[in-house]
């Protein structure tokens, strides 16, 4: 089946090379751009990362080369596979390709494997057609090939992926994709959609299979420490161009374009406190946006006339490394420099905490009974937050610690225990008379996680805002005035209440919530995972923002997040939750820097770490 | 899910449909309070009455014990099929009904196996083509389909195709096997085609939300042949929901072949009940009602257990 396909030649010979790629809309010419240049090689047994935000074009150049590209998408150029190009392959000819020499693994492994399918069935049938087996002899292969993704335990095979955790379903689609012992396997955000430990135990499997086969690995990931901790080679892709192109190491000591860097920069270090971090303006624009210039021009602080001025070149600044900015040779000390002084630490805080208690927590439970299941999704909970603190919960999906949030808002009512905010009992919010909840409301205020889901869209910025005003707030005032003054204290200018929220981008969208829950006045924020829905530039951008509107206000935050880094970043005082309990807890630095509790060790663990040890550590 | 489980579920909703068919049997018996007059006009359809038939009924009916105790005696004679005589034909009920009973069911499972083919075959090529001038076209049709009430499209057929271009008979419901089928081939296409145009769209709808999903990304990127994902990713988690609105479905079919059926005289059920509500004729009525309640819950049943048996979350969410 595959005589027709040569077989790569010696190792460090190209096995896979992709040159000149363009992918865009049928019938739209530049504006329906996705890619618009974008090249790599690929060699035996290497691994590269293709790096970029939403927008990039990264996906679909992995579903260029499986052929899989969505109906009226169309790829040109050269993908150059054994000797023949990819780009030009009729569905016939990418049934010998798919599977047995490309094979792809998605990001979102809950839709990944036909549900109606036992795990086995789903093994057996992605193996190569041909060989005849006896009903036990596939039995024991599938069962062969769940040990090689790690999982041991035999009955998965005649479960369904429903009946299985994510990291299992990952396991069991990357043993699926495998089946066919392809060479080049792409993996697509392979552990964005799990859990912190399980991505970390996710890439882990991959990199050593990798290495075990000697298979050629493409990783398309947001997360640079991530692909700098898997892969030889990084490649990163802004608005459909490659920007810059380099070996893991060189890419990690010295970026060379100012987009790498400020992505970088724009991740908060998990290792220690900065100042600020450093934020890249503006947000992601489309390909077709800028088909006639630097694609990062818009955003960059060194921008000049000549970065509008056509695409610039991709270049070798060093060996093995290329660059697309033109006034590379120019900046490059500056960009050192800010290097330098991003990763400076912050002071240290003062120890011990001040001010008077805002919430306590008191042993607070919830059950949940669906059917004749139920769920302890808190369990024996205690926390206080105190004025002008910002406190961070951290755990992963599951620990319960959306669920305490939705409890000191009133969205849920605890099973049992006590909470009391501003010496105000809320353990039932229905029970409190209308003057404690309205002064409950304007106490605390939530910025919820989804930026895309938590506005209005029938209704225009102003209209929000105003609303939030007028709810919290009786009698004639200046009311456009204070719309004004909310859009400017989150940094947007006035305009845009006149605007709908699809008009704007995920960062504007989530300000626009943060300026809603101002409008209350509010002497407590919940902050519920406010910045995992945006692109990994806008991140910096609204933490900032958020540590800003703090100093500024006096502002307690209670900070919810998976996310080590960020509540490093963002919090005084941290509690750590494990299903439902709070496990841990003491000021930030001191429980990061020497954490007491098995699972705080092994969260920081698995925080993305850019050196290898991070996947090595144990898989 | 183990069998005792799966057992459990049918106990379960077979209890439930003996308590709505107790509340269906007391309020169909009570139609004969509820009619205009009392019980024995009811029960006299129209004759004159003398005193000697209003005594004879009364007796017969056991008018003359207590309400509770004559649902009691109606309802254990309606266990054993027994529903009394027709006022109009004096025959009784379950004869009457047995005799056209063949014909009825005949249409209905014709019309139901072209409501699939008309209604899921089209519908997965307006899928697959979506977009395309085929998908609009046949969503246009469903439309037109869907608007056109059933004895409008079998008069239309009528004339089409008995009267115009006489391929097939005008009336009549045929004898034995092949010429039933032949005669109630425009009946059943009548029946079928509003019901179908439903289905097209749903089924439509269900196969584009399944060709989106990554697994048949995932599917063809593993490079599974086409014909393995049409049917075992496609086919197959796409009609789950088609089968769950199957049940349904047939509550159409009722009401639809009371028309149809008049529409070509084909001396079904559907005819007998529009007669006997025309006569007041309500042992027949209440007979009838019964039949279509039991035949419509167990359809439901039915496509309950199909649910199970087909979507395996269903099964196993039960349980945990």
């Amino acid at each position: 089946m595959n005589d027709s396909i040569e077989q790569p030649g010696a190792p460090g010979a190209p096995v896979l090379s992709v040159r000149r790629l363009k992918i865009g809309r049928a019938g739209l010419g530049g504006a329906g751009a996705i890619v618009s240049a974008n090249e790599f090689d690929l060699a035996a047994g290497e691994s590269i990362g293709i790096v970029g935000e939403s927008g990039s074009g990264k996906s679909m150049t992995a579903k260029a080369l499986t052929g899989l590209l969505p109906p009226g998408v169309v790829a040109n150029g050269v993908a150059e596979y054994g000797g023949r190009n990819l780009l030009g392959f009729s569905e016939r000819e990418w049934r010998s390709i798919r599977g047995s020499e490309i094979c792809t693994v998605m990001q979102d492994p809950f839709t990944m494997l036909n549900p109606v399918m036992r795990c086995g069935h789903i093994l057996q049938e992605s193996m190569a057609p041909g060989r005849r087996l006896s009903r036990a002899e596939r039995r024991a292969e599938s069962v062969r090939r769940l040990a090689e993704v790690g999982i041991t335990d035999e009955s998965v095979v005649d479960r369904y992926p429903f009946q299985l955790s994510g990291g299992m379903r990952q396991r069991v689609a990357i043993a699926a994709a495998l089946a066919r012992d392809p060479k080049v396997l792409i993996a697509d955000e392979p552990s964005t959609a799990l859990d912190v430990v399980t991505q970390r135990e996710v890439l882990a499997l991959i990199k050593r299979i990798q290495q075990a086969r000697g298979m050629s690995l493409i990783l398309i990931t947001h997360d640079l420490r991530v692909a700098f901790a898997t892969c030889d080679r990084i490649h990163v892709l802004y608005a459909g161009a490659l920007v810059e192109a380099a070996g893991a190491g060189a890419m990690q000591s010295e970026p060379l374009h100012p987009y790498t860097q400020g992505l970088l920069l724009s991740e908060p270090p998990a290792d220690r406190r900065v100042r600020e971090l450093v934020a890249i303006p503006g947000s992601v624009p489309s390909a077709g946006e800028v088909q006639d210039r630097c694609p990062f021009a818009t955003r960059c602080q060194w921008v000049a006339e000549v970065c509008r001025d056509g695409v610039p070149e991709l270049q070798a600044v060093a060996d093995g490394h290329e660059s697309r900015c033109v006034r590379l040779p120019e900046i490059r000390t500056e960009m050192a420099e800010i290097r330098a002084r991003a990763v400076e630490p912050a002071p240290a805080l003062p120890d011990g905490r001040t001010g008077a208690a805002l919430v306590e927590v008191e042993h607070i439970e919830k059950v949940f009974n669906s059917g004749s299941r139920t769920v302890r999704a808190v369990d024996d909970a205690s926390l206080v937050v105190r004025d002008g603190e910002s406190v961070g919960i951290v755990g992963e999906s599951g620990s319960g610690k959306t669920t305490l949030a939705r409890m000191l808002v009133g969205l849920e009512t605890p099973t049992a225990g006590d909470i009391r905010i501003d010496g105000i009992s809320v353990r039932d919010w229905r029970a409190l008379g209308d003057q404690d909840r309205r002064k409950l409301r304007k106490t605390v205020q939530m910025v919820f996680q989804d930026p895309y889901s938590s506005l209005n869209p029938m209704r225009s910025i102003g209209w929000t805002l105003k609303e939030a005003i007028t709810t919290h707030q009786s009698g004639p005032a200046d009311i456009a005035g204070r719309v004004s003054d909310l859009l400017e204290s989150v940094g947007l200018h006035r305009e845009y209440a006149q605007r709908r929220p699809s008009a704007l981008s995920g960062g504007e969208r989530q300000r626009i919530a943060i300026a809603r829950a101002l409008a209350a006045g509010p002497r407590l924020l919940i902050c519920d995972e406010p910045v995992s829905a945006l692109d990994m530039s806008v991140q910096a951008q609204i933490l900032n923002l958020l540590e800003h509107l703090r100093t500024e206000r006096g502002i307690s935050y209670l900070f919810i997040t998976h996310d080590l880094s960020i509540v490093r970043q963002a919090s005084d005082f941290l509690y750590v939750m494990n299903g439902g309990r709070v496990v841990e807890s003491g000021p930030t630095e001191a429980v990061l820097d020497h954490p007491q509790h098995a699972y705080t060790g092994e969260l920081l663990r698995s925080v993305p770490r850019s050196d290898g040890n991070w996947l090595g550590a144990s898989a | 899910m183990s069998l005792k489980a799966t057992l459990l579920f049918i106990v379960r909703r077979l209890a439930a449909m003996a308590v709505l068919m107790v509340v269906l049997s007391f309020a169909v018996f009570s139609l004969v309070y509820l009619a205009p007059g009392d019980a024995v006009d009811a029960l006299l359809g129209g004759k004159s009455s003398t005193p000697e038939l209003v005594a004879s009924l009364k007796e017969e009916y056991h008018l003359n014990e207590p309400f509770f105790t004559q649902y009691w005696i109606w309802a254990r004679d309606a266990l054993h099929f027994d529903f009394g005589a027709s006022t109009q034909t004096t025959l009784p009920v379950t004869d009457e009904i047995g005799a056209r009973f063949g014909s009825s069911v005949f249409l209905g499972v014709y019309a139901y196996v072209l409501t699939l083919l008309f209604g899921v075959v089209p519908g997965v090529i307006a899928a697959l083509r979506r977009r395309r001038a085929v998908d609009r076209g046949l969503v246009a049709g469903a439309v037109v389909t869907l608007s056109t009430p059933p004895f409008v499209l079998g008069i239309l057929l009528l004339y089409l195709f008995a009267v115009v271009v006489p391929v097939f008979p005008a009336a009549g419901k045929g004898e034995g096997f092949l010429d039933q089928l032949w005669h109630l081939t425009l009946p059943a296409v009548a029946l079928a085609l509003t019901i179908s145009a439903f289905l097209l769209r749903h089924t439509r709808a269900s196969m584009i939300g399944v060709l989106d999903q990554d697994y048949v990304a995932f599917a063809r990127a593993r490079g599974l042949a086409s014909r393995r994902i049409m049917l075992r990713y496609l086919l197959r988690n796409a009609l789950i929901p088609v089968v769950t609105v199957s049940g349904v479905l047939l509550t159409y079919f009722v009401t639809g072949a009371v028309l149809v059926e008049s529409t070509f005289s084909l001396g079904g059920l559907g005819e007998l009940l529009v007669q006997s509500a025309e006569s007041g004729d309500l042992p027949m009525i209440q007979g009838l009602t019964l039949i279509i309640a039991v035949i419509i819950i167990s359809a439901n049943l039915l496509a309950d257990l199909a649910y199970m048996a087909i979507d395996p979350r269903i099964r196993f969410e039960r349980r945990s």
